[in-house]
């Protein structure tokens, strides 16, 4: 236990990923309303924004600007050490937009999907196909 | 201006699809001329990219004079250009097509269809052309909002059936993206040529088979590999005519083309045989898809959900290639060949199903009785693209299956050859039907019952319809041809070379 313990706590930031991407996944596969759905599929890629966002962590650092830019100093080595690593946060920018669109096209269907059937939940939506197949037929 | 050619693929349809967008509700008849207008644009751009692949060999564009790995490189070989130049012509090709179809599927949208179609296409090369890992996730995306989207403009069914393909795709989307962060943290680049440089003295790290796992899982769902494809019937059957198309040909392919390019762009073949030996589950897995698609599509009687199972055992087939590239000395000659096979045919078939569906409203192939006479043209390319798809040489079908046979018989897994067999029979039951129905049984109407000499209405498709489905047709055979001459193999030898596999003697 007490090895364990520290384990964890040293890799909590992929612990907490690995734990909001099985919600995620678990509110996408049994849930029946497609609202949470949609609902789990948003928890499942903030749990990818997280764990690109943590990788780019680093101890006893800054944030990526410049020090001594104006400094007339430039002799001052920079030391990549100091600084965090801005391309996984600039990465998680544009999924975060492509996030933003998946869930706008998600809910305009939601919309159509409720004016068409009059109900979001997936059995009663499969239960009026089926109806309406054996009707045509 | 050969030096531009990359990048004037991408923004000439995406520019012309946001200025569809401002403009198209105030002139409407404006929009279809754009649009075609684009998409000839993007064709020439891709021909002439060829001709100077071939003479200069790769080519390489820096995305606003960045260099990499600092900046997004696009990138231009064998394999990306051959996938231009077809993606750009099924684009055009079923553009021309869908003019009418949409004009009378969906009156008051017609230029949102176009505006989206045009973004499409944007993401679809964008995915061929670059050179980077993250713009390709960020134009898959792309391409399949605007697929999603698309599909979800049909009927009732079809929302739902856009609903779940974009659930089961957006899964996909992120399985990608996962795979990418893990190839990030092992490496620290997202370059592609980069990462081949970079990852052979790591290959035996667990981050890396992971990423490769997830990669290969994302892009499975993608292409609908057969135990991920669940979403894939419903969506080609429900959505609109013209999206289900463009869906079944350019859009498959296209994330096809996207796994091969990782697999042997980024990790490489020596990966493959020296770490993770995962091919051989790849081939059993492909030839499940086979069977399994080959056997639903047999029991549908709904024509366009038949071609849907139907393409699931041609993704098989790729797939198939891909699994014995490694340990054949054809490397993937089978699996470009079918790729382009499968998409002239498939566009073939599904045109002549949209073409049913437009002019008669006949989804089921029980009521296709007496078509033979009442749209002579539209069915005789059916049967010339079934013909071609079973496997009568010279057409494109006997091809691939005739390259994929010896890729198997010279990697030594001889029970892929009963599998090809046996898909071909199943193939051969399932399109006879067709066959049989149109031009064999009698029609059902009463007054034509006792009397099969009347002359019946001929009521073809308009010219922009039947135009394009006649091109597609011939095309088959001819591509055949093509391949049976020989006149590509110093190509096909090339892109090979470039992936380090195997040349045609």
């Amino acid at each position: 236990m007490h090895e364990v313990l520290p384990f964890i706590i040293s890799k909590i930031n992929y612990f907490i990923y690995i734990i909001l991407m099985m919600l995620g996944m678990y509110g996408i596969f049994m849930k029946k309303n497609y609202m949470k759905k949609i609902i789990g599929l948003n928890i499942l890629q903030t749990s990818i924004i997280l764990f690109f966002i943590s990788i780019g962590a680093k101890n006893n650092a800054t944030l990526p600007i410049l020090e001594l830019q104006n400094d007339h100093d430039a002799n001052v080595a920079i030391q990549a050490v100091n600084y965090i690593n801005p391309l996984p946060h600039v990465l998680m920018l544009t999924a975060i937009v492509v996030a933003v669109a998946t869930l706008g096209v998600a809910l305009a269907m939601v919309i159509k999907i409720y004016k068409d059937y009059k109900t979001i939940e997936e059995d009663k939506i499969l239960f009026q196909t089926a109806e309406d197949t054996i009707e045509n037929e | 201006m050969g030096q531009q050619l990359p990048v004037i693929i991408i923004i000439v349809p995406l520019i012309a699809s946001l200025v569809i967008s401002f403009i198209g509700w105030r002139y409407k008849r404006f929009t279809f001329f754009l649009a075609i207008t684009a998409l000839f644009v993007c064709l020439i751009s891709s021909v002439s990219l060829f001709g100077i692949v071939l003479n200069q060999g790769d080519m390489q564009y820096h995305m606003g004079g960045w260099m990499p790995p600092m900046g997004i490189e696009y990138k231009v070989d064998h394999l990306a250009v051959f996938m231009l130049v077809l993606i750009s012509f099924l684009g055009f090709l079923t553009a021309v097509y869908s003019k009418k179809i949409v004009e009378k599927e969906m009156p008051d949208k017609v230029f949102l269809f176009w505006c989206l179609y045009l973004l499409l296409i944007t993401g679809l090369l964008g995915i061929i052309v670059t050179g980077d890992l993250f713009n390709l996730f960020v134009l898959l995306e792309v391409a399949s909002l605007t697929g999603y989207s698309l599909v979800a403009v049909g009927n009732k069914r079809a929302t739902v059936a856009g609903f779940r393909y974009l659930i089961i795709g957006t899964i996909g989307a992120c399985f990608y993206l996962l795979g990418v962060g893990y190839l990030y943290i092992a490496t620290g680049t997202l370059n592609m040529g980069e990462l081949a440089q970079l990852l052979p003295a790591i290959y035996e790290s667990k981050t890396v088979i992971t990423s490769f796992v997830f990669i290969f899982i994302g892009f499975a769902i993608k292409i609908a590999l057969f135990p991920l494809h669940a979403w894939q019937p419903d969506a080609y059957t429900h959505a609109p005519s013209a999206v289900s198309i463009i869906i079944s040909t350019a859009v498959a392919k296209t994330f096809i083309y996207a796994l091969i390019r990782i697999i042997f762009s980024v990790y490489t073949i020596n990966f493959i045989k020296t770490v993770l030996p995962v091919f051989n589950i790849i081939c059993w897995i492909a030839a499940m898809a086979i069977i399994v698609g080959s056997v639903y599509a047999i029991v549908q009687d709904n024509l366009k959900r038949m071609l849907a199972y139907s393409s699931i055992a041609n993704v098989g087939y790729i797939v198939l290639g891909i699994g014995l590239a490694a340990s054949t000395s054809l490397g993937l000659t089978p699996v470009i060949m079918h790729l382009l096979n499968h998409a002239i045919i498939k566009s073939a078939m599904f045109m002549v199903a949209c073409g049913f569906i437009y002019k008669f409203n006949l989804w089921n192939i029980s009521d296709f009785t007496g078509l033979s006479r009442k749209m002579p043209y539209s069915a005789l390319v059916l049967i010339i693209a079934s013909l071609a798809m079973i496997g009568l040489p010279p057409g494109a079908g006997f091809v691939s299956k005739w390259y994929l046979i010896l890729a198997v018989i010279d990697a030594g897994q001889y029970p892929f050859v009963a599998v090809i067999f046996i898909s071909t029979l199943l193939m051969l039951v399932y399109f006879w039907r067709i066959i049989e129905t149109m031009y064999i049984k009698p029609p059902n109407e009463p007054e034509n019952k006792f009397d099969q000499q009347t002359p019946v209405e001929v009521q073809e498709l308009p010219g922009s319809m039947l135009i394009p489905s006649v091109i597609m047709a011939a095309l088959t055979f001819i591509i055949g041809l093509v391949w049976i001459s020989g006149m590509l193999n110093p190509f096909l030898n090339t892109l090979n070379l470039n992936f380090g596999l195997g040349v045609i003697q």
